[in-house]
């Protein structure tokens, strides 16, 4: 069979989400935020709710998250979506409300509105992309930045002593009592990004099943900040930060149903 | 005739609120403005009209939990003091920049810094030259008196619509904490979301429809020349504004030859103040802005041809008295324009008012 | 018995070279061009088309969203 009769409409598998926007992304090439960006179109299409989505982007590289996206957004000052998704959620209770944020909008900055927005268990999704580097500004050191990496603002590395010790935000979520589900995904092959995809369905459905707060974050790179070929980047991801920041579920309300394992 | 009461002004803040139909407050206590919050914990009016009322982590939290509740097209405030509203600067500015109308309520209190928590006018060039980043204005009313605070809620929610802006109430510890007679407006149903979605379906994100484009709130655009087109379309608003919403009480300014020009409790001063001096013979009115921005330029400058001079009576260094030199200098006139104030706190009394009228521009022309 | 065939259609212009769907085959299929798009990326192709078994493992973990793929089931 010739490649060309392969390609044919009813042979399609895999095609592009109709709620990603038909345009070039910002991203670098390899960009994590390319990938999460895809998943959330998918998800939000194949669960049909599109009509009922409002999403907050973050100050950060997806501060453009909004012209990829077929949904009503608002863009929020930095680190304070998650106090917009509240003042959004909380005047519009039957809608689905995600914020979309990076580690110095979530970890640093708004560190005090995601706590208390998730301490009050506000029903949204959280999705977290922790990439352990201030990638728009430049590549220096985040709240998330593990121990001894180097960043234009650690050009020897991060050291405890000095700059503290990188933050667990999503451990520290875990123990409110206002999320339901926790989880720490990542997205560097086929079968995480799969995974992944299932966990931002879940936490969609928490939201529509009104169960608190749900917060997804994905361990992502950043290529052009940590000066490596997004191939390598993949590679000192999993063997620097996977140690630090171990993937699977910290919280899940759902007792009694499996978590999937794949 | 409304329904008479004898409130405070904090507490009549919230009762309008309730009233005029909004969705939701959202604030963080601050004296000497906690009552309204208090107010409208104890009202409970999610249970009468459905509004939301959130106690915020801070006045950060708050100003963009209005900016989200505002941006999908609802009627919603937050109050505060001073300081509070110091740290929700940046959440105004973002507001103004989206074009997204809410109300915020400064009850002020002295400052710098912590300062105090008696009564002042310190913040007027905060409220009405931007006091956040970047070249915004906001519509600023200035209430003298508690059936103001109620009456200017709806006002502002009304001009914030009109024009796509927040709008600010700018009292003062004194008004908000005075009790008097208050007649409370009569209640207005909040919109329904077929409503929400008919006035402001075209910007807010309400959930995009196939029938419609994705609505997108943001200040963001790097595009330079599109940013600069951005705020000239600010800028005509804010002309437009100026040209048809500029407010002010006229107080025995007919015969006048010195007018006070004070806003809020001072104006409240000086109406006992032209008493004390039209007792002494010297014939004084009172011109009070209601609008601080835009401010009353117009009147003042009509009054500039008739008047020998004006003393702008503020509780502050003296901030308003550069937007009655610039009317005065505006509609071509030279005439004395002299301050008063006091700081810190402290109300001036009538006499000293009366006392600087006579040092600041009587000694001198005699 | 059934056997499948796949192939996959790479938006060029889009493709931005990044060399994950290229690590990620498990077949070996694609390669990076030795030319360049518009916007001088090496972009993603199929160099081995005939291996194509259409898993869509590239097209799941492009950023760029820029894969499509198609499977059709052949008779061997």
């Amino acid at each position: 069979m010739e490649t060309k009769d392969i390609i044919k409409p009813e042979n399609l598998v895999y095609g592009k989400s109709e709620l990603l926007i038909d345009t070039i992304m910002h991203y670098c090439p390899g960009c994590t935020h390319g990938v999460v960006h895809k998943l959330i179109a998918e998800a939000i299409g194949e669960m049909g709710i599109q009509e009922k989505t409002i999403g907050i982007a973050p100050v950060g590289c997806s501060v453009f998250a909004y012209n990829y996206i077929d949904i009503d957004w608002q863009e929020a000052a930095h680190g304070r979506a998650p106090a917009v998704a509240t003042g959004v959620v909380r005047l519009n209770p039957d809608k689905f409300v995600f914020t979309y944020q990076g580690d110095g909008d979530l970890a640093s900055i708004g560190a005090a509105e995601i706590i208390h927005a998730c301490n009050r268990g506000e029903n949204m999704l959280v999705i977290f992309i922790n990439n352990g580097i201030y990638g728009m500004t430049g590549g220096q050191m985040a709240p998330t930045t593990i121990e001894n990496m180097v960043t234009s603002t650690t050009p020897c590395g991060r050291d405890s002593e000095l700059n503290g010790y990188p933050l667990k935000m999503t451990d520290l979520v875990a123990q409110l009592p206002g999320t339901s589900y926790v989880t720490r995904q990542s997205a560097q092959t086929a079968a995480a990004v799969r995974k992944c995809k299932r966990a931002l369905k879940k936490g969609i459905q928490n939201v529509l099943d009104k169960k608190g707060t749900s917060f997804v974050e994905v361990i992502s790179t950043c290529n052009s900040g940590w000066k490596m070929t997004p191939v390598q980047a993949n590679k000192w991801m999993e063997e620097n930060m996977f140690p630090y920041y171990p993937l699977g579920d910290l919280k899940d309300s759902e007792k009694g149903e499996p978590v999937s394992k794949n | 005739m409304g329904e008479l009461r004898l409130m405070k002004g904090n507490e009549v803040l919230a009762e309008a609120a309730i009233r005029c139909g909004c969705d939701g407050y959202f604030g963080y206590p601050i004296t000497p403005q906690s009552e309204v919050m208090e107010t409208l914990m104890e009202r409970q009016p999610w249970n009468e009209t459905g509004m939301v009322v959130l106690q915020a982590e801070s006045e950060v939290a708050a100003i963009n939990m209005v900016y989200g509740a505002a941006g999908s097209g609802k009627k919603v405030m937050t109050s505060s003091s001073s300081p509070g509203i110091s740290l929700m600067s940046e959440g105004i500015s973002y507001i103004a920049g989206a074009e997204l109308p809410c109300l915020v309520v400064n009850v002020q209190r002295g400052g710098p810094g912590l300062g105090t928590i008696q009564p002042s006018q310190a913040d007027y060039s905060q409220a009405v030259k931007g006091g956040g980043h970047g070249d915004y204005k906001m519509i600023v009313l200035a209430p003298s008196s508690v059936q103001e605070m109620n009456d200017f809620v709806d006002l502002a929610f009304e001009l914030a619509f009109k024009y796509r802006n927040p709008s600010m109430i700018l009292a003062d510890g004194a008004i908000g904490q005075m009790m008097e007679k208050v007649e409370l407006s009569d209640y207005k149903e909040r919109w329904s979301d077929e409503e929400v979605i008919e006035k402001s379906g075209s910007w807010a994100t309400t959930g995009k429809p196939s029938s419609r484009e994705r609505n997108v709130v943001t200040s963001l655009e790097l595009d330079s020349l599109k940013m600069e087109e951005n705020n000239n379309r600010f800028q005509e608003k804010y002309r437009r504004m100026e040209a048809e919403e500029q407010r002010y009480e006229a107080i025995q300014c007919d015969d006048a030859e010195y007018i006070f020009v004070a806003f809020g409790t001072s104006a409240r001063v000086c109406q006992k103040a032209v008493e004390i001096a039209r007792e002494k013979g010297v014939k004084v009115g009172l011109l009070r802005p209601i609008t601080l921005f835009p401010f009353p330029k117009t009147i003042i400058g009509e009054l500039a041809k008739d008047v020998k001079g004006f003393l702008s009576v503020e509780m502050s260094a003296g901030q308003m008295v550069e937007d009655v030199k610039q009317a005065v200098f505006d509609a071509g006139i030279i005439r004395p324009v002299a301050f008063f104030g006091r700081m810190g706190g402290i109300i001036p009394t009538p006499g000293e008012v009366v006392e600087a009228l006579e040092q600041k521009l009587l000694k001198e022309k005699r | 018995m059934a056997k499948v065939k796949g192939a996959v259609v790479v938006d060029v212009e889009v493709c931005k070279g990044c060399d994950l769907c290229v690590q990620t085959c498990p077949e070996d299929v694609l390669a990076l061009h030795r030319e360049v798009n518009s916007r001088g990326y090496h972009y993603s192709f199929m160099k081995n088309p005939e291996s194509c078994t259409g898993c869509t493992n590239c097209a799941v973990v492009c950023p760029d969203t820029c894969i499509t793929v198609y499977r059709a089931k052949v008779r061997a």
